[in-house]
């Protein structure tokens, strides 16, 4: 898989020093020293292999365009919103990135987020139906919409195009049919449906959640390196791990420190992180992932190695609308209100860019979930940002479209490194 | 030699109002290889299927594995009786890394469900080892393997199920002399590691480097079995074509030399 890290960054222990029998001479070693990282690092970016660090780069040139041009852009008041604001699009995004993964599209994210919304809206407020009970409602509408277009892709051979293209319409129509002649459907300031963005965690509790993330990432990848290492495989040494450990720390620590300045971690966030995260363990780690990427990969070699690729087809449409509905449902609870417009407008351009930003291959089998994180991150700080500027939506469309073209540009140009350096161009 | 390990006798296949196989036998003993001759549409790649399970014989064939009949009537039969097959396209996902592909629909799983990584890489690298490729790291993407790399892991992976049959369809056809050169070391590793090899090449010097026997069939019949070691390559293309007149032996005798001016020997 493309997000595994080479071998040829895991170093030997103490330098020249082959790690074990096992290992092949002609693997270059990477000295497990800041310098030897710089070296390692430098052949990787030589080679194509540019991981997130584009996005990365991008979002901090972000940041400093928007700060020097205006000192609230990274106030905690506005990297809060900025938090609450891309949890929506994210959630479709991680969606999208399932589907994008297989090398399909789906179109009908858009409007099955706006029709989860009407569902939701109608039972909660219309129906009276327990908020809870709405929202359980509005998100297995949503897996039921996503398990059809699968199986009418997958079992009677519609193209994925189509099929959630007919959902675009097909979705957005009902959707507007619910929503009756009112347009508008205002929902509880103070359910449940409303504390999904309205609750902000107290600071230690903010704390906590990161420390315990990191304690968790730093304890399982050393049992793994410790077993590597003991089956006298290539292995990271302890020093990478912390420094790795360290690198991570940087952001999350940073995060939550400056999202507690404000009102604390917002629940909204944590549930678009806590998916990324989820999506992405069982993307690397589960049989299910392996499936996933097999099918985007090579469709038939996958069915010959026994894959049942219908089934894997039907459930990640399957979950890609649960994301979308869930999305639906947060757009929801934003706004306070299901109206006609919900979801029907940016939110499906806004989230396949995000994806294709934060570096999912639109061609299958390549990407991860945290295209989600990033891309979301430098769409919403875009959008944040000229708001703050007070420019129209016209320049931030036009922005966005050249970030995505300059993504996907960077994105061509990493292939053929990676092409020329043959590590695969696929 | 012993009783062979798989032994086909009288099969027969029809689609529709064509009899793509009549009566065909053949066999593959333990530690041999045995290459599968014939002109296009002489039924090899049918013969293939049948033994594959990809497409069931007509009754009144006799399979037999270990001397016991057996019947193969889908893939799965055919996989759990020790037949592994490797067609021409390879069937790799480019975007999965060695480890993945060897194991891809086979993963091995460890305590809460996850992917075992650091048993798979270990066995991988163990099979490997004893094929003797080397790879320097088991952990690019497969696309970026040169062609022989790539045959040579799609053979690997077949052998995880620990088969005693390996068929393998036109192993070096698109492969340049070096690559080829490894397929073949491969194919004469897994004879020394026991394995029966069927091999379906159209590359008679391939062949001619590694088959212990070849058997040809023409027109879905059997035209032939011949110990390589004692036949000429003019006997067996006599067989492929069905005629001792053929372009071949006529140009040999107006020449006066072997007509394999390319043999490699």
């Amino acid at each position: 898989m493309t997000q595994q890290t080479p071998v040829s960054k895991a170093p030997a222990p103490g330098g020249a020093e082959p790690a074990g029998p096992r290992r092949d001479p002609r693997l270059l070693a990477t000295v497990a020293s800041p310098k030897g990282w710089l070296e390692a690092f430098k052949r990787n970016v030589r080679g194509g292999e540019l991981g997130a660090m584009p996005v990365i780069l991008g979002l901090i040139l972000i940041a400093v365009v928007f700060q020097s041009a205006n000192d609230r852009f990274l106030s905690p008041q506005n990297l809060s919103n900025l938090s609450v604001q891309i949890a929506a699009i994210g959630l479709m995004t991680t969606g999208v990135i399932m589907v994008l993964l297989l090398g399909e599209i789906d179109l009908s994210i858009g409007s099955v987020a706006g029709l989860s919304a009407a569902v939701l809206a109608v039972l909660a407020v219309k129906q009276g139906l327990p908020e809870p009970a709405a929202i359980a409602a509005a998100l297995g509408m949503g897996l039921l919409v996503g398990l059809l277009h699968g199986f009418v892709f997958a079992k009677l051979g519609v193209p994925a195009f189509v099929v959630t293209l007919a959902g675009l319409l097909g979705w957005q129509g009902l959707h507007l049919y619910l929503m009756g002649a009112d347009g508008t459907i205002n929902t509880s300031p103070n359910g449940a449906i409303a504390l999904l963005t309205q609750t902000f965690f107290v600071p230690f509790m903010g704390w906590a959640i990161a420390g315990l993330a990191l304690a968790l990432y730093v304890v399982s990848v050393a049992v793994v390196e410790r077993r590597r290492r003991q089956a006298g495989l290539p292995y990271k040494p302890p020093v990478e791990i912390l420094f790795r450990a360290v690198l991570l720390a940087l952001p999350i620590l940073g995060g939550v420190w400056v999202l507690n300045q404000y009102k604390g971690v917002p629940l909204a966030f944590l549930i678009f992180v806590g998916f990324v995260v989820v999506l992405d363990l069982v993307l690397r780690k589960t049989r299910y992932g392996r499936m996933v990427y097999a099918v985007g990969g090579n469709a038939e070699a996958a069915r010959r190695a026994g894959i049942n690729v219908d089934w894997i087809r039907i459930s990640v449409f399957g979950i890609a609308s649960t994301l979308a509905a869930l999305g639906g449902i947060i757009l929801t609870s934003r706004n306070f209100a299901a109206s006609v417009s919900t979801g029907g407008g940016e939110e499906l351009m806004m989230a396949i860019a995000a994806a294709v930003i934060g570096g999912t291959s639109l061609f299958g089998g390549r990407g991860n979930a945290y295209s989600a994180l990033l891309g979301g991150l430098v769409l919403g700080a875009i959008a944040s940002g000229l708001l703050l500027l007070q420019m129209s939506t016209s320049v931030r469309f036009m922005i966005t479209a050249a970030v995505l073209l300059i993504a996907v540009i960077l994105d061509a140009a990493s292939r053929r490194g990676r092409k020329t350096h043959a590590r695969g161009g696929a | 030699m012993s009783t062979p390990v798989l032994e086909l006798s009288g099969i027969s296949k029809t689609f529709g109002a064509v009899r793509a196989l009549s009566d065909v036998d053949f066999h593959v003993g333990e530690g041999e290889v045995v290459a599968l001759l014939g002109d296009n549409g002489a039924g090899k790649s049918t013969l293939v299927k049948v033994i594959s399970g990809a497409h069931p014989a007509d009754s009144g064939g006799v399979i037999t594995w270990d001397g016991k009949p057996v019947s193969i009537s889908s893939p799965a039969d055919a996989q759990r009786l020790g037949i592994a097959t490797i067609y021409q396209d390879l069937a790799l996902c480019d975007n999965l890394d060695i480890v993945g592909n060897l194991f891809l629909g086979n993963e091995k799983l460890h305590f809460p469900g996850t992917l075992d990584e650091v048993e798979m890489e270990s066995r991988a690298m163990d099979l490997l080892d004893s094929l003797s490729v080397r790879i320097p790291s088991l952990r690019v993407p497969v696309a970026s393997l040169s062609g022989g790399q790539r045959q040579i892991i799609a053979i690997a992976r077949s052998l995880l199920g620990q088969p005693r049959v390996v068929m393998l369809d036109e192993p070096t056809a698109a492969l340049g002399v070096a690559q080829t050169a490894q397929v073949l070391d491969l194919i004469e590793r897994l004879r020394d590691q026991g394995l029966g090899v069927l091999l379906i090449s159209h590359n008679m010097a391939d062949v001619r480097a590694v088959a212990d026997r070849a058997v040809v069939l023409r027109l879905g019949r059997n035209a032939g079995n011949f110990p390589i070691a004692e036949t000429s390559y003019e006997e067996i293309v006599a067989a492929i074509t069905g005629a001792a007149d053929n372009p071949v032996s006529r140009r040999s005798e107006r020449t006066g030399t072997s007509a394999l001016a390319t043999e490699d020997k």
